[in-house]
């Protein structure tokens, strides 16, 4: 077979796709689709690279899926084999926990990217919506995936994450138990946080991130408007193939990153969650939920005569509901005139953040 | 709009609408609601049980130490106090649900995730905690521990 006959092939297969799926008007899209070039262009990478490592979530996860066994009997023993005996089961772990930290991670980035940048602005308060959403899911990702290898610092971490829940005011109780599957953290809890780790929360992240990448096709990326005030004509680059390279030279170094990662600090396992042992003294939550957990800890019992911790859950739900909430409150952004308002208040998040986090790591447990 | 060229609303059809918009709902209601009951766990048949013989003798127990058992399906914690009398209480820390310690080196009782601290009361003296732990009657019968709920 001559080349030219392959190209010819190829061509012919081309243009019968083409014919049924219509690959030739995504194409000339993907072709006119243009990055803004500015001095905050860097901040358009973290939602790829978010994104990248989702996909490598999604796929390591999989290949968990083929030896973990969901109960608390033999949850820990699986994970322990899979560390132990299999090949690379060690590597494939730790890659998916790290993946998840990284993810979480450039999550926080690329949503205060967008925060400070205004990025939020209609007509892109929908992406911000739905990016919220995915954030929120995120969230729920780690929280539900931290339970399964079924270990003392899992066991604990979930009675706290959902006692929290149960401290909401009238419908709380009635929750935890639909959580826990009963009212104690048990095998019960695990099976149900297995099925939305690994069915749920990608069925329901799968649709939200649908609509997020629409929406972005759809707006193109956000110019800020200290940029767009300055007057200077934005200069642009063409996505394929200026942007997406250097997209996926990020994606690379983050593959590097996760590799060294893992090979150097695979995940732990610890002990297997006895449900009547005490709970071990230095006991700390996944970093990004660090700075809630200080909070609460740093609470005295009652604040103007409610219990200190309904009052910290509280005062969560109401910061998130303001962020949520952010496009339709900050008027001025609008009208594109600048708001230090929103400034001080993302930057008075990310020292929130920052300190208590801090403070989480270094405090003494018994002060 | 188009609404001049459709017909005017007649009584039938807004009935026929009607008619349809509860038959949807009442199909969106009849899946959801086994949906809704089906993720509500059944309640646990709760541990009858009101008082607990403990699987150790007193002398295992050195004065100063605390050890949990099962009390039902929760833990329960029985403190040996530096004078030899037996405590025991719910170990269920009332702030998140937690399981709490003794700590010999405080002499009281202590909960690791929040910092919570109790005396040999149960009383919150310290950190987070609402509310005292649940307090449990220790009875020595013979050779043998009995926690009972109550006085």
């Amino acid at each position: 077979m001559s080349a030219v006959s392959l190209r010819q092939r190829l061509a012919r297969v081309g243009s019968w796709l083409d014919s049924r799926v219509g690959l030739a008007g995504l194409w000339t899209a993907a072709r006119h689709k243009e990055i803004p070039v500015h001095r905050h262009t860097v901040w358009y990478y973290l939602g790829g690279m978010t994104l990248f490592l989702f996909l490598v979530q999604v796929g390591t996860g999989v290949l968990l899926l083929f030896y973990y066994r969901p109960s608390a009997d033999e949850a820990f023993e699986s994970v322990q084999f899979l560390m132990a005996e299999v090949q690379f089961g060690w590597l494939i772990r730790s890659i998916h926990a790290w993946a998840a930290n990284l993810m979480i991670f450039t999550l926080f980035l690329h949503f205060f990217s967008a925060l400070l940048l205004r990025a939020y602005r209609a007509p892109r308060d929908l992406t911000w919506l739905s990016g919220m959403g995915l954030f929120g899911l995120a969230l729920g990702f780690g929280f539900t995936g931290y339970l399964l290898p079924w270990n003392e610092l899992a066991y604990f971490a979930t009675k706290v994450g959902t006692q929290i829940v149960g401290v909401m005011p009238l419908v709380g109780r009635s929750l935890l138990r639909v959580l826990r599957g009963g009212d104690e953290v048990s095998g019960a809890t695990l099976t149900r946080f297995y099925a939305v780790h690994v069915a749920l929360l990608p069925a329901v992240a799968g649709a939200f991130l649908g609509l997020h990448l629409y929406l972005v096709q759809k707006h193109g990326m956000s110019v800020p408007p200290g940029v767009e005030r300055s007057g200077a004509p934005v200069r642009r680059m063409r996505f394929l193939p200026n942007f997406l390279l250097r997209d996926l030279v990020g994606w690379l170094a983050a593959l590097a990153a996760l590799a060294a990662l893992a090979a150097f600090a695979p995940a732990e396992l610890g002990g297997k969650a006895d449900p009547f042992a005490s709970a071990p003294a230095g006991i700390k939550p996944e970093w990004y939920f660090m700075f809630t957990f200080q909070t609460l800890k740093m609470l005295p019992p009652h604040i103007l005569g409610l219990e200190g911790e309904m009052v910290g859950i509280l005062g969560f739900g109401l910061a998130g509901l303001l962020v949520l909430l952010i496009p339709f409150l900050d008027r001025p952004a609008a009208r594109g005139e600048p708001n230090r308002l929103i400034t001080w208040f993302g930057i008075g998040l990310i020292l929130f953040i920052v300190a208590l986090t801090y403070i989480g790591y270094t405090a003494s447990p018994t002060k | 709009m188009t609404q001049d060229a459709s017909p005017p609303q007649s009584s039938r059809r807004r009935f026929l609408d009607w008619l349809l918009g509860t038959s949807v709902g009442g199909l969106v209601l009849a899946v959801l609601y086994p949906v809704g009951r089906y993720l509500v766990p059944p309640p646990a048949a709760e541990s009858a049980a009101s008082a607990v013989t403990l699987p150790f003798k007193p002398d295992d127990l050195v004065p100063n130490t605390g050890r949990i058992f099962k009390f039902g399906s929760r833990p329960g914690l029985v403190v040996r106090g530096p004078g030899g009398e037996f405590r025991a209480f719910s170990a269920t820390c009332t702030h998140l649900g937690c399981t709490v310690q003794y700590r010999p080196d405080l002499g009281h009782i202590w909960c690791a995730c929040h910092n919570g601290h109790f005396d040999l009361n149960g009383r919150n003296i310290g950190g987070p905690p609402p509310a005292p732990l649940e307090a449990y009657t220790v009875r020595a019968r013979g050779d043998e521990l009995v926690v009972s709920r109550g006085t």
